[in-house]
C-alpha cells in the first residue's frame, strides 16, 4: 500500500482560513473548495491512486502563482502542481492536506519567433497545439508523446516526455531552450532563453524531468524545427522477436538513425488491428514500424537499405507506405495501442522501463515466464530504437487481488530492466508509482545526493512531497557533513 | 608546495576528497589541463590529476553508447569511434592551441565538465545532450551515480545536466557514459560570398529554416576568411558565410543543390568537398583564427542568433575587436584587447539581447578583475550557490572557479 506523507493536522484545522486567504490571491472561480468541484482532480493518469486535495487553486497569472506559493511557504502548506493530469506515474496525485495548483488557465502561445527558431508558450498549452500553431508555416515541435492531444508542455517539462521520434530528435530536455518558473518561496526565476546555452550551472536541464518537486513552470521557450520534406513508414513482420531486435541493431549499426523505430508483439498487434484496422499483418510474432524522413530521394534510399537488412534477418512481411494516408494509418495502430489493449481487457497497467536494446530477447522471454508466474497476460509495445519498453499488463480490477498481482508483476518487470543494465522509467516518470522501487536502482548515497538538490530549491519540502523518493529525509539531516579518515594522508595514492 | 595526487580508482578519488575535507585543503581537479586558463585562477596547493583514469570501459556501436573513465584522452575515444564510422555528434572543440597549449591533450571529463560543443550544436546539441550517465565523488567524499547507459531515462533528477558545465565544482567525475552517433556518409559545405553581417544573418536564417538539415552555419568576416588554411576560402577575398550539409550521398547532393538555389538570392555561392570542407569546420570549431595572437583576450558570446548583428557592428568598432560567428550567428567569438573597458562593453552588449559573454582566455589580472562567467541575476546566483554547497559544503573542489 502506498504511503504518502502524514497529513498535517495543523493545516487541515485551518482549512477554512487557508481557503479564504487563497481567495484573496486568486479571485472568482479560481479557488475550488467544494467536493464536487475538487473531485475531477483526485487522480491523474494513474487512476489506481486517488486522493481529494484539500483545495484546488487555478491561477491565471504568474504573479498569482508566486503569491500562492509564497503564502503556502509562509504557512507550511504543501502544494502539488498539475498540468493536464495525464501523468501515468501519479506525479500529480493530490495530498489530503495540500493545495492542488492547476496551470490549466495558462493557455496562451505568447510568441512565435521563426528567425530564432523558437516559440514562447505558457505551460498549459498542449503539446500538439504548439505544432498546430506553426505547421501552416512548415514548422513543428518535435517531441510527440502519445498523449500529445491532451498533455501540456508544462507537464512535458516536468516529466521530460519522449514520444516515438526521440531516437532522432531527442526528448523534451533536448527541445526546450528556456523556462520561467516560480520557486516554492514565490521567487520568479528564468533559466535559459532564446540562445543555445546559459551561463553557470545548467538549471534548465536540472528542472526538466524534476517531476514538479523543484518549481512551478510558468513559461517555456521551445525549439521549433522545420518539418522534413517527406516521411514514409515501413511495416516489417517477423516470426520471432529476436529477429526483429537484431534488425534494429543492424540498421543502427549500419549508420542509419530513422525518425522512429517501434516494435509490437503479437498480442499488441492483434489488439491494435482489431481496433483501428491499420493494415498490420496478423500472422507475425513481432512487428517493426520504422519511419524515415527527409528529402524523398533520401527516404527512398534508406527504405531500400532497411528492407535489405530486414530480409537478411528473416523478415516475413515488408510493406512501405505509398501515401501519407497509409503512413498515418500505420501509426494509428501504434498510437492507439493502449486503448486497443483496453478493449480486450477490463483494465491494463502500463509499464515504462528502458533496457540496453541488445538484451531484448532475454527480457521478453523472462517477461513471458513472469506472466505465467503471476497468471496475467502482457502485451508489449516498445520504442525499439532507444530501448524503452511499454509492457501492458492485462488485469481486472473487479477481481479481488488482481490489481496487487498486476502491481507485483510490474515491479518484477522493472527490477528485471534494472538487472540487465536498464532503468525504472524511460519517459513516464517515477511519481508515486515507481517511488518505492528507487532502491533497486540507486544506493542510499545516490538518493541522498538527489534529495540534497531538492533542499537547495525547497528546504521545507513543501512542493510535491511524497513523489520520486522512497524516504523523506529532513534537509538538516541530509546537509550534515561527515569527515572521515581525517589524518590518513592518501594511503596508496601514487603522487609526483 | 603543490602536491599532485593521481588516483587509480573511484575509491582513491574518494579517499583524496575525504583527506581534502579533513584538512581543509582545496584541490584543483585536472584532466588534460587544456582549460586551466579558463575560469577564475585557482589558489590551491593540491591537484587531483585524473590522467591515470584513462580507460575506455565499454563501447557498443549498435547501442550507440561509449563508457570511459573521465581522464581518457578524447583523441583515443575519437580513434575508436572513427573505426566504426561513429562520432561524438556534439563535435567537441579542441581549444588547447587557442589557450597557447598543444593540440590533442583534452580528456572526455574535461569536455563534459565544460559542456563544450562545436558547429553541430545547432542540429545535434551540446555535450549535455549526449551525456547519459556518470559515477562521481562529491565534495562530501561520497561516491554517487546518476543516469545510466540507456538513451531514454527519467529515473530521478537529471544530474548529468547539472554536472555538464560545472567545471569540477560539484563533484569529481570518475566514469562517464555518452551517446555516440553515426558519421554522415557524405559532407558538403555551401559558401555564400561577400555578405555583410545583416545579410549573412538573414541568409543563415533562410538556410536553417529550410528543410535541408543544415549541420553547421558560420560567418567569417573578410579578415578572418583571409586567414583560413583552406585555400578555396582564403582566396575568395570577401566575407564567407558557410553552411554544412551531412548525410547519405544522394540526399547530400540533393540538399546542397537546393541550398545553393535558395542562397543564390543573397550572393555568389560555391561548394567545398572532402578535406576542404572538414578543415574549414575544424578551424571554426577550434577557434583557430585567434590562435596566433596570444596577447588578446578571447570572449565567447552566446545570444539569440538573429539578435546579434544589431549590436555587433557597433561593439566591434567600439572595442576594436575581431570576431566571427558560429551556430547560425548565435555564438560569436571575439578577440579583443585584454582591458577592463572592453570587458564591460562586451558584457553590456550581451545583456542588451538576453545573451551572455564568457571570458575564455585572458591574463590573470583581467580574470581576477572581471567575472569570467557572465554574472547571473541575484536569485539564480543564490540558488546556484546553495546547490553547490549541497555537493561541496567544505569548498574543496575547484573553489571559486566559476565565481
Amino acid at each position: 500500500m502506498l504511503k504518502m506523507p502524514d497529513p498535517d493536522r495543523n493545516v487541515l484545522d485551518r482549512r477554512e482560513q487557508i481557503v479564504a486567504d487563497l481567495r484573496a490571491i486568486v479571485p472568482g472561480e479560481g479557488v475550488i473548495d467544494d467536493e464536487t468541484g475538487r473531485r475531477p482532480y483526485e487522480c491523474d493518469g494513474l487512476t489506481a491512486y486517488r486522493q481529494l486535495p484539500m483545495v484546488v487553486v487555478l491561477p491565471d497569472t504568474v504573479e498569482q502563482v508566486s503569491a500562492v506559493l509564497k503564502y503556502c511557504h509562509a504557512n507550511g502548506v504543501r502544494v502539488v502542481p498539475r498540468g493536464a493530469g495525464t501523468s501515468l506515474s501519479g506525479g500529480a496525485l493530490p495530498l489530503e492536506d495540500g493545495v492542488l495548483l492547476g496551470l490549466s488557465k495558462f493557455r496562451k502561445i505568447l510568441e512565435v519567433d521563426y528567425p530564432n527558431r523558437c516559440a514562447v508558450v505558457q505551460p498549459g498549452v498542449t503539446n500538439l497545439a504548439i505544432t498546430q500553431a506553426v505547421e501552416h508555416d512548415g514548422f513543428y515541435y518535435a517531441p510527440d508523446p502519445s498523449s500529445q492531444i491532451a498533455c501540456t508542455i508544462g507537464g512535458n517539462v516536468a516529466e521530460n516526455s519522449g514520444g516515438v521520434h526521440c531516437l532522432k530528435y531527442g526528448l523534451t530536455t533536448n527541445n526546450v531552450m528556456g523556462i520561467q518558473m516560480v520557486m516554492m518561496d514565490g521567487t520568479i526565476v528564468r533559466f535559459g532563453g532564446k540562445q543555445l546555452d546559459a551561463p553557470g550551472y545548467d538549471l534548465l536541464g536540472l528542472m526538466v524531468g524534476s517531476e514538479g518537486l523543484l518549481g512551478v513552470v510558468t513559461e517555456v521557450v521551445v525549439r521549433l524545427l522545420k518539418a522534413p520534406e517527406s516521411m514514409r513508414a515501413v511495416l516489417i513482420g517477423f516470426s520471432a522477436s529476436e529477429a526483429a531486435g537484431a534488425t534494429v541493431g543492424a540498421i543502427i549499426g549500419a549508420g542509419m538513425i530513422p525518425a522512429g523505430i517501434e516494435m509490437m508483439d503479437k498480442l499488441a498487434i492483434q489488439a491494435a488491428e482489431a481496433f483501428v484496422h491499420a493494415g498490420y499483418p496478423l500472422n507475425v510474432e513481432a512487428l517493426l514500424i520504422i519511419e524515415l524522413d527527409g528529402p524523398a530521394i533520401e527516404v527512398d534510399h534508406l527504405i531500400d537499405r532497411v528492407a535489405v537488412l530486414a530480409k537478411e534477418h528473416g523478415a516475413t512481411d515488408i510493406r512501405a507506405s505509398q501515401s501519407e494516408a497509409e503512413r498515418v494509418a500505420f501509426w494509428a495502430g501504434r498510437k492507439n495501442a493502449f486503448p486497443a489493449v483496453g478493449r480486450i481487457s477490463p483494465d491494463y497497467y502500463c509499464m515504462d522501463g528502458t533496457i540496453p536494446r541488445a538484451r531484448l530477447p532475454e527480457v521478453l522471454s523472462r517477461m513471458n515466464d513472469l506472466s505465467a508466474h503471476h497468471g496475467l497476460r502482457v502485451a508489449n509495445v516498445f520504442h525499439a530504437g532507444d530501448g524503452n519498453l511499454h509492457p501492458l499488463i492485462l488485469y481486472d480490477a473487479n477481481v479481488p487481488g488482481e490489481l496487487e498481482k498486476a502491481e507485483n508483476f510490474g515491479a518484477d518487470i522493472l527490477k528485471l530492466c534494472v538487472e540487465v543494465g536498464g532503468v525504472l522509467t524511460g519517459e513516464h516518470g517515477v511519481g508515486v508509482e515507481k517511488r518505492d522501487l528507487m532502491g533497486a536502482m540507486f544506493t542510499e548515497d545516490d538518493l541522498n545526493q538527489q534529495q540534497r538538490v531538492k533542499c537547495a530549491f525547497d528546504p521545507a519540502q513543501l512542493l510535491n512531497p511524497g513523489k520520486v523518493f522512497p524516504t523523506l529525509h529532513r534537509c538538516a539531516e541530509l546537509g550534515r557533513v561527515h569527515v572521515h579518515n581525517g589524518h590518513t594522508r592518501f594511503p596508496g595514492l601514487p603522487r609526483f | 608546495m603543490t602536491d599532485s595526487f593521481t588516483p587509480n580508482s573511484h575509491d582513491e578519488i574518494r579517499d583524496a576528497v575525504r583527506w581534502a575535507m579533513a584538512n581543509d585543503a582545496p584541490m584543483e581537479i585536472r584532466g588534460g589541463g587544456t582549460k586551466r586558463g579558463w575560469g577564475k585562477p585557482l589558489q590551491t596547493n593540491h591537484t587531483l590529476d585524473l590522467s591515470a583514469l584513462n580507460k575506455i570501459l565499454l563501447y557498443e556501436p549498435e547501442e550507440l553508447i561509449l563508457q570511459a573513465e573521465a581522464g581518457t584522452p578524447l583523441a583515443e575515444i575519437e580513434r575508436r569511434l572513427t573505426a566504426f564510422d561513429q562520432m561524438l555528434a556534439f563535435e567537441p572543440p579542441d581549444i588547447g592551441p587557442l589557450m597557447g597549449l598543444a593540440a590533442g591533450q583534452q580528456t572526455l571529463g574535461g569536455i563534459i565538465a565544460a559542456n563544450m560543443a562545436g558547429p553541430r550544436r545547432i542540429k545535434a546539441g551540446a555535450a549535455r545532450d549526449h551525456f547519459l550517465g556518470f559515477v562521481a565523488v562529491s565534495g562530501r567524499g561520497e561516491t554517487f551515480k546518476s543516469g545510466g547507459r540507456v538513451m531514454k531515462n527519467v529515473t530521478g533528477y537529471d544530474l548529468c545536466k547539472l554536472m555538464a558545465g560545472s567545471f569540477g565544482t560539484l563533484a569529481v567525475l570518475s566514469e562517464i557514459t555518452v551517446k555516440v552517433l553515426p558519421v554522415g556518409q557524405k559532407t558538403r559545405t555551401v559558401l555564400v560570398l561577400g555578405l555583410d553581417d545583416a545579410q549573412a544573418a538573414d541568409a543563415m536564417v533562410a538556410a536553417l529554416n529550410s528543410s535541408h538539415e543544415v549541420s553547421g552555419a558560420a560567418y567569417l568576416p573578410r579578415a578572418i576568411a583571409d586567414r583560413s588554411s583552406v585555400r578555396r576560402v582564403a582566396d575568395v577575398g570577401k566575407t564567407v558565410t558557410a553552411l554544412r550539409i551531412e548525410g547519405p550521398e544522394p540526399s547530400v547532393e540533393h540538399r546542397s543543390a537546393a541550398l545553393r538555389v535558395l542562397l543564390g538570392e543573397w550572393g555568389k555561392t560555391k561548394e567545398l568537398h572532402g578535406n576542404n570542407s572538414s578543415d574549414l569546420w575544424a578551424e571554426v570549431r577550434d577557434v583557430s583564427y585567434f590562435v596566433d595572437d596570444q596577447a588578446n583576450a578571447i570572449w565567447r558570446l552566446s545570444a539569440p542568433p538573429h539578435s546579434v548583428p544589431t549590436f555587433l557592428t557597433e561593439l566591434v568598432k567600439d572595442v576594436g575587436a575581431e570576431y566571427f560567428s558560429d551556430w547560425g550567428g548565435g555564438l560569436v567569438w571575439l578577440s579583443a584587447s585584454p582591458g577592463e573597458r572592453a570587458a564591460r562593453k562586451i558584457r553590456a552588449a550581451a545583456d542588451s539581447c538576453g545573451g551572455h559573454a564568457t571570458l575564455i582566455r585572458g591574463p590573470d589580472d583581467l580574470r581576477a578583475a572581471v567575472p569570467v562567467f557572465h554574472p547571473q541575476p541575484g536569485p539564480v546566483a543564490a540558488l546556484s550557490e546553495r546547490l553547490r554547497k549541497q555537493f561541496d559544503p567544505k569548498d574543496v573542489l575547484n573553489p571559486g572557479r566559476m565565481s
